[in-house]
């Protein structure tokens, strides 16, 4: 019972670990299926986490927090958007680009509006997401199995962890069932056909990296508002760049975008879980291989040893209408 | 879109766009100063006097310009080739692994110009040797340079506070770095060369390295327009169908073109290793890997461009220190904003005022411009 209720445990911090990830590759899903290559996700995110603090702590709202996230980080993607779609710009160099912006706006302005060292001041309970209480969840915790499952495991997490899990079949069903993902995933294959076809390769590319800010901007505020209470200085700390890992992982794929993150989560809370114990069979691992595991494993697959990504075929190539 | 292409004379091309862009990306940062509620102008008088002001701190610019030199030069070597090395963070890092391991294993028995050239090799050969692996994939496997890069700057890290906190740190030392290197692994201080034009230096890192980064520069030029290789590198670059066509080995000329890149960005850490801080320590790159993108872009990829640009960034960096203490609502992230500007209006807008300068050439300039941007646009 020990054992299992440590494996409830590991599961719950699991489902929150990955929750930014999964929001973040979420968004860079729809921006990378429309060809356009992405890795200013942790920029956006950092972004948008910091429009939420502030926002936040000057209001008081969790929802105003949430809407001024949103909007920086939905700017910032039409930044991204404005170089590599109209000025076919190089979409790694605007993407990297758009990290340092971030990354040094945010540490200035924090420092300059609150003087606390770039951080923004720590938010009171109104002005979070905070956890959601299933019903009965109180009255089930003490049924065996079943409550620690219900209570434990499901209830209590925010309304911006369970958004993000929704959204994983809303994606889906967008990409794969609706007219806009239809075109969405034509124009990052072969924007040529989509042009022929008399639809504008540059506006859907543009809606689909305004999906990319708005879902972003979420990630970031669920750094700052549900899983901390204000925004740290570089809060993000490469969060962006293990989704992007996730979403090649996933081969730019909703549902296995969802397990791929779920497992990074899972390896970030399983090293916090084991950090300077022995594991049986394999001993003491160092904190930095854990770390490392990601990247590794992201690089192993980019290898193709475990099966081959194909990124869409467009990607990373600014469509250029006259030949 | 009725003039796309039209060409604009070589100074407007390659002085007056870059010029421009420059411009713009320092006039947006105004804007943060402005935002943040400090007057920009005055801002910019306390940077430059505090980069350039004194022979002190003449050398400090140097010095940062010395790190930036080096992976400038990696990025662009490695952009003529059309691939994007964005791993010059984490090969810069390792690179410093090559140069603490000669340095803690000669410095009792060699002088300093005995154990430089061994340093040198050895940072080289381990930057070298962190790029091999992504090359290695992208020219056999076709897995995206840029992704790996990225991840091999994250294991780069891992690694290396993994080895300094478990193996090289000394049993006595709480701090996760080696020991201090004795005089054999210690460069000289290059401030006499300050002196010799009249400033004073009391004290300042500006090292040798700063010789080597030249001559880096220099080599770059020679190995990209001068040898046969570096035709190849360009060919493959500009169009990956022709070299193939040529008969340029694509896999080879990846991977050997990446070896070189890493081995530039590996020896930017004989200048703050061997250097300034004589020894390895946690974090010592401090971002000048991701310096150099914007350094590349902004000298073109030519080193007759990358050497100032570096320098450019070396009296952001030493200004910036400056401002920092004169400015209290500004710190030295300042610069990383700064960069960040550079890299989107030098690079990924970089043709975003062509048209509207094209245009104004071919209204106000010399008529043969005019005349072919018009048969251009008509074609």
């Amino acid at each position: 019972m020990d054992f299992f209720n440590t494996l409830v445990f590991l599961f719950d911090s699991t489902i929150r670990l990955s929750v930014p990830l999964l929001l973040a590759a979420l968004a860079g899903l729809y921006s990378e299926r429309s060809g356009i290559f992405d890795i200013g996700l942790e920029g956006k995110m950092l972004a948008g986490a910091f429009a939420a603090g502030s926002a936040a702590a000057v209001t008081g709202s969790a929802w105003a927090g949430l809407a001024a996230a949103v909007v920086v980080a939905v700017f910032l993607a039409l930044v991204h958007g404005f170089a590599s779609i109209t000025h076919r710009g190089n979409q790694i160099v605007s993407g990297v680009a758009i990290n340092f912006i971030a990354a040094g706006s945010t540490i200035i302005l924090g420092q300059a509006w609150f003087a606390q060292g770039g951080r923004t001041p720590l938010l009171g309970d109104e002005a979070r997401f905070g956890a959601i209480e299933f019903p009965f969840a109180q009255a089930l915790s003490g049924v065996p199995l079943i409550g620690p499952i219900y209570s434990g495991l499901l209830s209590g997490h925010s309304l911006i962890a369970y958004i993000a899990f929704l959204l994983v079949p809303f994606t889906w069903w967008v990409l794969f069932r609706t007219r806009f993902g239809l075109r969405l995933r034509a124009v990052g294959e072969n924007p040529a056909a989509v042009d022929t076809a008399g639809i504008s390769v540059a506006w859907l590319r543009y809606r689909a990296v305004i999906c990319t800010g708005i879902l972003t901007g979420l990630a970031g505020t669920y750094l700052a508002l549900a899983q901390n209470a204000g925004f740290v200085k570089d809060m993000t700390a490469g969060r962006g760049y293990i989704a992007l890992a996730a979403l090649i992982f996933a081969k730019w794929r909703p549902v296995p975008v969802m397990l791929a993150c779920l497992l990074f989560g899972f390896l970030d809370a399983f090293s916090i879980r084991v950090q300077g114990t022995a594991l049986p069979l394999i001993g003491q691992l160092p904190v930095q291989f854990m770390q490392a595991l990601p990247y590794i494993l992201t690089v192993i697959l980019l290898a193709g040893f475990i099966g081959k990504a194909e990124p869409p075929r467009a990607g990373g190539i600014p469509y250029v209408k006259e030949r | 879109m009725s003039v796309p292409f039209a060409k604009l004379p070589a100074w407007a091309d390659y002085g007056l766009i870059p010029l421009i862009n420059l411009a713009v990306a320092f006039l947006v940062a105004g804007l943060v100063v402005l935002l943040v509620g400090e007057n920009p102008l005055r801002a910019a008088v306390i940077l430059i006097d505090g980069a350039l002001g004194r022979g002190q701190a003449i050398a400090y610019t140097l010095y940062y310009a010395t790190s930036f030199i080096f992976t400038g030069l990696a990025v662009a070597v490695a952009f003529h080739c059309g691939l994007f090395n964005i791993g010059g963070e984490g090969q810069a890092y390792v690179g410093g692994l090559g140069v603490a391991l000669v340095c803690l294993a000669f410095d009792s028995v060699f002088p300093w110009w005995l154990t430089f050239p061994l340093a040198i090799a050895g940072s080289a050969l381990l930057g070298a040797a962190w790029a091999f692996i992504p090359a290695y994939l992208q020219a056999r496997r076709g897995s995206h340079i840029v992704i790996t890069t990225i991840m091999f700057n994250f294991i780069a890290a891992s690694l290396m506070v993994y080895l300094l906190v478990n193996v090289l740190k000394p049993a006595s030392s709480q701090a996760p770095q080696t020991r201090t290197f004795l005089e054999g692994g210690q460069l000289p201080k290059l401030n006499w060369l300050l002196e010799a034009f009249g400033f004073s230096v009391r004290s300042a890192p500006l090292n040798v390295s700063f010789l080597l980064a030249l001559l880096a520069a220099f080599l770059v030029w020679v190995l990209i327009w001068r040898t046969r290789l570096g035709y190849e590198i360009r060919t493959r670059g500009h169009s990956p169908k022709a070299a193939r066509y040529a008969g340029v080995g694509e896999s080879r000329i990846i991977i050997v073109t990446m070896l070189i890149s890493g081995a530039l960005a590996g020896m930017m850490a004989l200048n703050p290793v061997m250097g300034d801080q004589n020894r390895l320590a946690i974090d010592f790159v401090t971002g000048a890997g991701f310096v150099g993108i914007a350094v590349a872009l902004m000298g073109r990829s030519h080193p007759a461009g990358i050497v100032p640009a570096a320098i450019l960034f070396g009296i952001l960096y030493q200004g910036g220190a400056e401002l920092a203490f004169e400015m209290p609502g500004i710190s030295r992230d300042m610069i990383v904003i700064i960069q960040g500007l550079v890299i989107l209006f030098a690079g990924a807008l970089e043709h975003m005022f062509r048209p509207a300068l094209q245009a104004l050439f071919a209204s106000f300039g010399s008529r043969s411009v005019a005349a072919e941007a018009k048969q251009r646009g008509g074609a």
